[in-house]
């Protein structure tokens, strides 16, 4: 069999060298990403509202009664179709329009973007995004599927690029009728962030681009990419420039999206091409090589620590969605004939099943635990183990349900006598999406070690 | 009842910790724990009981033995979740001292209820105790002990008393006639005698303790009931111990990976030593939080107590395990040593990991609580 040529270069690199050998801050703990893991981990804690209106200056309060009555009589009903667990694996247009029809709606209510200037499609308020998010969480709506766009290029185009270009993107991102993607991995440059190789050759007032980004999720319905590009070889960090680039309206004129295709068979994310894409100048974000610096901008946001908040919404319960936990192992056990009894009859299973508990007690208590200073030693060494810990402890409850399946978990998702409709194996796999995406786990432990422990960095 | 946030640990209890932390930094260094306990290293050694006394009476003073006695039996009446924060520091420093056999005692007489009160105050007058529950397999269920009360007196061996030598008081299970009970016995007492085990934990000393006709205070008939609500804070008293000699053996670790370098880089460079490293930092967590979560339950949620306790144990056990191998291992030639401080923890963790319920008979009958008895 042949392998494709897009990915004989990731190939050739993972012979080259050891993956877990490189390291790169600029994944240090990815909550947005955690967050959406945990989700299916733990209950989700919505915010209590009640106690932070208590908190409230008059503006907020009176913003948060505004909020609260809009979304009684606005909040959208149940979706036709069966909505994904996160907004990154959005794969039908129905899913999408359904969500961007309430991602529209709330923005033309106010309660998006709120804290942006009006200049720029914004609300014009101080410190109101986090009351809205709060009722929006509180009221159960669905979540936003301009995901990307609102935490990561919102914040990034607003502090780093021309003001034209600002009015010009930022009203259609916060209304979602734009969807934007993030060019960031490359075949080449996964964990090791900064040696992206896209490059950017300056043509008169405009910039030629050429290369290639992976995992790009959500690519296959954007508008706009936020993007780290090359525009001078000979400096790894200093060499990047950072652009935000047109992506649907260039298909098929210098830009391909191809579904990547995941070990479970399903889409969800791209590999973007660009093939003599040409883009003004004025898309350019900051001076020519500070990209990095950018990019950090988004890694901030990203990870909840910027200046400004993101806007959330999120906890409407999906009727079909597939618990990850111990609990619905310990259930599917219980169902499993095994011998004479069941599955949950086994004593090296039900040690198994409680290592699991325990994993997964402990990560809730970390976080609870990481609210009460006087039992902390460092202030990120609890918030930096959850990324990791969320995602592999999905994996190994994925992996036990598998176990416990035993010869059944064979059957795959087509299959009418699957147990759980083969959701185990399917979720078994996808768990291995969570341990590299967002900075592999080999990468968050490095940073650990570096950033809590403080021992000497791994090159 | 629903548990509190913070775990219910509150400032008094955060100052306490902070106080207890400080104490060892100032009284009681590594240094001085090795020269202490470590003085001989012959494998066939007497049995000894090496401890600071005066640090001890120090100890009391500041009123840290009767932290858990009820205020109404004369004791300061704290919270499990501030007293696993003290003990926490107690396993750091790895100190020497019956503060653990005095403070499961004191869970054990609280659960006795009003026949408890006379022990309870001795507690609070500053006397030490510890428990003396288990046969000679080590069983702490009542029905397994070797002690029998008839004729007016205890007769038979309990084993595996923690820190017997430095106590003034034993709390001892025995069958009688009605069924199982506890007895409140005092160290000195006609008819008791220590033999000192000879163990490989040089923190600690332990005995089987024969009675022979001793008098005691019979301060419960029910030893199953007593047991049964004081084991879960018991179980994460130890925990918190561990975690604390966790810390400790995670930071001394990570302070040589940093400084000894070997292929021109300190150890810490290299992922094989990183990596195993970071994965002892998230055992302890994970066992820390579990400690205080099963601390809270047995201050709030008593029903849930033992199910949050049994996971503290598992977790610490399996974390003791794990933290020892890599602080020996980590270590290099210098850790396989005995002037290198590290073989200390290793003893005393894993003396812990086994005390009380290793992890997998911790997570044994964690599984019969959440899933039920297997067929």
């Amino acid at each position: 069999m042949t392998i494709p040529r897009r990915l004989r270069s990731c190939r050739r690199i993972i012979k080259q060298r050891a993956m877990v050998n490189a390291t790169c801050d600029a994944w240090a703990n990815r909550p947005n990403f955690a967050a959406a893991v945990l989700h299916s981990i733990t209950e989700q804690e919505l915010p209590m509202s009640e106690a932070s209106a208590r908190k409230d200056t008059a503006d907020q309060a009176e913003f948060r009664r505004y909020c609260r009555d809009w979304l009684l009589s606005n909040k959208p009903g149940e979706p036709p179709v069966r909505l994904p667990q996160t907004p990154l694996e959005i794969m039908t247009t129905e899913q999408l329009n359904y969500l961007q029809a309430w991602q529209k709606s709330a923005y033309d209510a106010g309660l998006i973007g709120c804290d942006y200037p009006v200049a720029v499609g914004g609300g014009g308020r101080h410190n109101c995004q986090r009351v809205a998010n709060e009722e929006m969480l509180a009221a159960r709506t669905p979540f936003l599927p301009n995901v990307i766009g609102l935490g990561m290029a919102a914040p990034t185009v607003f502090y780093h690029a021309r003001e034209e270009v600002k009015a010009e993107l930022l009203p259609r991102l916060f209304s979602g009728e734009d969807i934007w993607c993030q060019g960031f991995s490359e075949p080449g440059a996964g964990s090791d962030l900064a040696s992206v190789q896209t490059f950017a050759e300056p043509r008169g007032d405009k910039w030629i681009i050429n290369g290639h980004k992976v995992w790009t999720s959500l690519a296959h319905f954007a508008e706009w990419m936020i993007i780290l590009l090359r525009t001078d070889k000979s400096h790894k960090y200093d060499g990047l420039s950072y652009f935000v680039v047109p992506i649907r309206a260039a298909l098929g004129k210098g830009v391909t999206v191809r579904p990547l295709i995941k070990i479970t068979g399903e889409t969800g994310f791209n590999e973007v091409i660009f093939d003599n894409l040409e883009v003004d100048d004025r898309y350019r974000l900051d001076e020519l090589g500070k990209g990095w610096q950018v990019a950090m901008t988004t890694l901030l946001h990203e990870r909840g620590a910027g200046e400004l908040q993101g806007p959330r919404s999120g906890g409407m319960k999906n009727r079909s969605s597939h618990n990850i936990t111990t609990a619905a192992v310990i259930d599917l056990a219980k169902q499993t004939p095994r011998a004479a009894g069941t599955a949950a009859d086994d004593a090296l299973l039900r040690d198994k099943l409680m290592r699991q508990l325990i994993r997964e007690e402990g990560l809730k208590q970390n976080q609870r635990r990481s609210r009460v200073p006087a039992l902390l030693d460092h202030p990120m060494r609890l918030p930096l183990q959850n990324k990791l810990l969320a995602s592999e402890i999905a994996q190994s409850i994925s992996s036990l349900a598998v176990e416990v399946e035993g010869m059944a978990s064979s059957l795959y998702t087509g299959d009418s006598n699957a147990p759980a409709g083969g959701q185990w194996p399917l979720s078994y796999m996808n768990s291995y999406g969570m341990t590299i995406a967002a900075g592999t786990s080999e990468v968050q432990r490095n940073i650990l070690g570096e950033r809590v422990l403080g021992l000497p960095k791994s090159k | 009842m629903k548990q509190p946030n913070n775990y219910g640990f509150g400032e008094e209890a955060a100052l306490l910790k902070e106080s207890a932390r400080k104490f060892f930094r100032e009284h009681f260094t590594t240094d001085r724990l090795h020269a202490l306990v470590a003085a001989d290293p012959n494998p066939a050694r007497a049995p000894q009981c090496q401890w600071e006394r005066d640090l001890w009476s120090q100890l009391v003073d500041l009123g840290w033995t009767m932290l858990a006695v009820p205020e109404e039996a004369g004791g300061v009446g704290m919270p499990v979740a501030a007293v696993a924060g003290l003990v926490e520091e107690v396993g750091r420093a790895a100190f020497p001292c019956p503060l653990l056999g005095t403070l499961n005692a004191t869970y054990a007489l609280v659960a006795c209820g009003e026949p408890g009160a006379a022990a309870l105050a001795d507690i609070a007058a500053g006397e030490a105790a510890t428990l003396a529950l288990a046969d000679r397999s080590a069983s702490w269920d009542p029905t397994a002990t070797e002690v029998e009360y008839r004729d007016g007196g205890l007769h038979g061996t309990a084993w595996f008393v923690q820190d017997a030598r430095k106590c003034d008081k034993f709390l001892v299970c025995a069958s009688t006639a009605a069924g199982y009970g506890l007895f409140w016995v005092a160290a000195g007492a006609a008819g008791v005698t220590l033999e000192a085990d000879s163990i490989v934990d040089l923190t600690r000393d332990q005995a089987h303790v024969r009675f022979d006709g001793a008098q005691g205070i019979e301060v419960s008939t029910n030893a199953l009931a007593v047991l049964h609500t004081a084991m879960p804070a018991i179980w994460t008293l130890l925990a918190a111990d561990m975690v604390g000699a966790g810390e400790w053996q995670l930071q001394t670790t990570v302070e040589y990976a940093a400084t000894r370098k070997q292929f021109d880089h300190p150890l810490g460079f290299f992922q094989a030593i990183k990596h195993p490293l970071v994965e002892v930092m998230v055992q302890i967590d994970e066992a820390k939080s579990l400690v205080y979560n099963a601390a809270c339950a047995c201050d709030t949620e008593p029903q849930k107590a033992a199910q949050f306790a049994h996971m503290a144990k598992a977790s610490a056990s399996d974390m003791a395990a794990y933290a020892s191998s890599r602080s020996v291992q980590s270590h290099g030639g210098i850790g396989f040593t005995w002037e290198c401080y590290v073989h200390l923890y290793f003893k005393r963790q894993k003396h812990s990991q086994v005390l009380w319920g290793d992890g997998p008979w911790h997570r044994a009958r964690l599984a019969d609580i959440v899933i039920g008895n297997a067929a």
